[in-house]
């Protein structure tokens, strides 16, 4: 168990001063750390790894005391037994695979340090490229030697910055499925940053959302990331949509309230929540939630049915984003073959389709 | 052309510039990682015969080395004789005169490493003495031949520094600049274009190392 009791003020150029204000335990097992650029999840592995100091706080593994600003400890990173693996992974350009990995056990004996290497490259599947240089390695290769580098040393806690960022889907859940293989055998706590809301499904296990350097919640990541309560959180998690509002009446017995969104434009049901009537919230959808008819749709369970004109449309990889004016502007996205069968166009008359419970209220 | 001097200057550059790499190695280990705020005073400190004439700077040293000199004190003591116009003395002041040449490619190489590379090294156990001798060093090695090939070549060629604190003395301190200088008051071109081409020659092969490194034309590594 990783206990994290920190304070950092760091310099900043805008005119409000960052702190990161940090008080979390992390149980062994994976905890993705998750969060809006510029949060401090960076500068929380840095604090935890040795490599930044807080300005106060402790940081305690188990019993052993790994910074204690009142004692004025601190372990030099050397002597934390944790593992890090750097968002741009920091394998050294001029040493073998085979080095890079072995880098770590330069105290062992000969034999080991051999060992160590050949069973940690197995388990990571990069056993033929021990004499590969990091040049000659492709992206998902790389990922790999950096975590049998950083593994192969047996750390008591691993920190991973974002480390499967720019794979392709497919190479990272078989990395990640190689992690968590190694996690079954190995129970360490994982700290694990990312914003990419695939990896924290992948993943899974505990989230902590991190927000201005601070710790916003902690829990599930489906009852943490789909219904988040700020809105730095609700674009972080993916929610193109986060819209002003006014509560107008609270309706108990249908466990809804109707808000107005953006000054009165147009009015949709969310499920019932504290805010109270004439109180200002914001509402957060996600593109990919709302639907698009091109007839005024009948007998369907979702209460809010908007009609609206398709203002743009910009095709993004394998999706579409429309922007759609139903009294304020929505996002919403597509398929390309949605838009080929509904033969969507700039212009055109359309009925946006939103579940009640695809709305979400935020600070 | 007068093979002496030559031989000499080479002498003194190859002395200069190994002295001055071990000299120049810790300095701008501190000067490209420590975050002392006072760091910009030894760095003007570093700078300063980049912009001090050299017979500045020669007058000085002299007077530091003369047998009244702190310097020159010192060294008498020690060695039983003085410090001024011995090879020693060149020694030493070239090693004052070409100090910038060698700490700021040192400290520009040293400096434009990823730091993440030894935030690595450190988590993975490295104390500091490791990381500068498996990482740093020779990752910055364009920086460390860049200083060795500028000072060399920048001892090879000064005149100012060395006719203050040396003078002109045949096989200890006349240098080949000294000595075209020397052919040049004599009328005797010839002989002074002979040398002054050996100089011209040596200096652009030097210089084509040095760019021709940096621009990795060279390099050991495969590019990134």
């Amino acid at each position: 168990m990783l206990h994290v009791q920190i304070r950092k003020q760091l310099r900043s150029n805008d005119a409000q001063p960052f702190v990161l204000d940090v008080a979390a335990s992390f149980a062994p097992g994976f905890t993705v750390l998750f969060g809006p650029s510029g949060a401090g999840k960076s500068k929380l592995l840095d604090s935890i790894a040795g490599l930044q100091r807080p300005d106060s706080g402790n940081i305690r593994l188990g019993e052993k005391l790994l910074f204690d600003a009142a004692e004025n400890l601190s372990l030099p990173p050397q002597r934390r037994e944790l593992a890090y693996v750097f968002q741009s992974l920091a394998l050294f350009p001029h040493l073998s695979v085979e080095q890079n990995i072995r880098y770590g056990l330069a105290t062992l004996a000969d034999s080991e340090q051999t060992e160590r290497t050949r069973s940690i490259a197995t388990a990571f599947r990069i056993q033929n490229l021990l004499s590969r240089r990091p040049a000659e390695l492709s992206g998902g290769e790389k990922q790999r030697v950096a975590l049998a580098r950083a593994l192969v040393t047996r750390p008591r806690v691993l920190l991973l910055d974002e480390p499967l960022t720019g794979l392709d889907a497919a190479l990272r859940r078989s990395i990640l499925e190689d992690l968590r293989a190694w996690n079954e055998a190995n129970r360490i706590p994982i700290l694990y940053v990312t914003h990419n809301r695939e990896e924290v499904d992948a993943i899974g296990e505990r989230v902590v959302t991190l927000v201005n350097g601070r710790v916003q919640e902690t829990g599930a990541p489906r009852a943490v990331l789909d219904a988040p309560r700020s809105i730095e959180l609700a674009h972080a998690a993916g929610f193109e949509n986060v819209l002003p509002a006014v509560v107008v009446e609270h309706r108990p017995a249908d466990g809804v309230m109707r808000v107005s969104l953006d000054h009165a434009a147009c009015e949709i049901e969310i499920p019932l929540g504290e805010a109270a009537p004439g109180s200002e919230v914001r509402v957060a959808i996600r593109a990919g939630d709302i639907l698009v008819a091109t007839e005024p749709p009948h007998f369907l369970s979702a209460r809010n049915i908007l009609p609206g004109t398709i203002e743009t449309l910009e095709t993004r990889g394998t999706m579409v984003a429309l922007r759609v004016k139903a009294g304020t502007a929505f996002l919403v996205h597509v398929t390309p073959g949605a838009v080929r069968a509904l033969d969507l166009s700039p212009g055109l008359l359309v009925w946006l389709v939103i579940k009640t419970h695809s709305c979400h209220v935020v600070r | 052309m007068n093979a002496e001097a030559l031989l000499l200057s080479l002498r003194l550059a190859a002395t200069v510039s190994v002295l001055l790499l071990v000299l120049s190695l810790p300095l701008a280990y501190g000067l490209a990682f420590s975050t002392w705020r006072g760091k910009f005073l030894v760095e003007s400190v570093v700078a300063l015969p980049l912009v001090l004439p050299p017979t500045v700077l020669g007058f000085y040293a002299l007077v530091a080395m003369g047998p009244r000199g702190p310097l020159g004190k010192i060294w008498q003591s020690f060695f039983g004789h003085p410090l001024a116009f011995t090879f020693a003395g060149l020694v030493l002041a070239s090693m004052l005169y070409t100090l910038p040449f060698a700490v700021q490619p040192l400290v520009a190489s040293f400096e434009s490493l990823d730091r993440r590379l030894l935030d690595a090294s450190a988590v993975l156990g490295a104390d500091r003495a490791r990381t500068f001798l498996r990482i740093i060093l020779p990752l910055a090695w364009p920086g460390v031949l860049t200083a060795l090939v500028l000072s060399f070549a920048h001892t090879l060629g000064e005149f100012g520094v060395v006719l203050m604190v040396g003078g002109n003395l045949p096989g200890i301190t006349r240098t080949v600049s000294i000595d075209i200088y020397d052919r040049v008051q004599a009328l005797d071109y010839a002989a002074a274009h002979q040398t002054a081409l050996v100089l011209l020659v040596v200096s652009f092969v030097v210089l084509s190392i040095v760019y021709g490194v940096n621009r990795r034309v060279w390099s050991p590594w495969p590019a990134k």
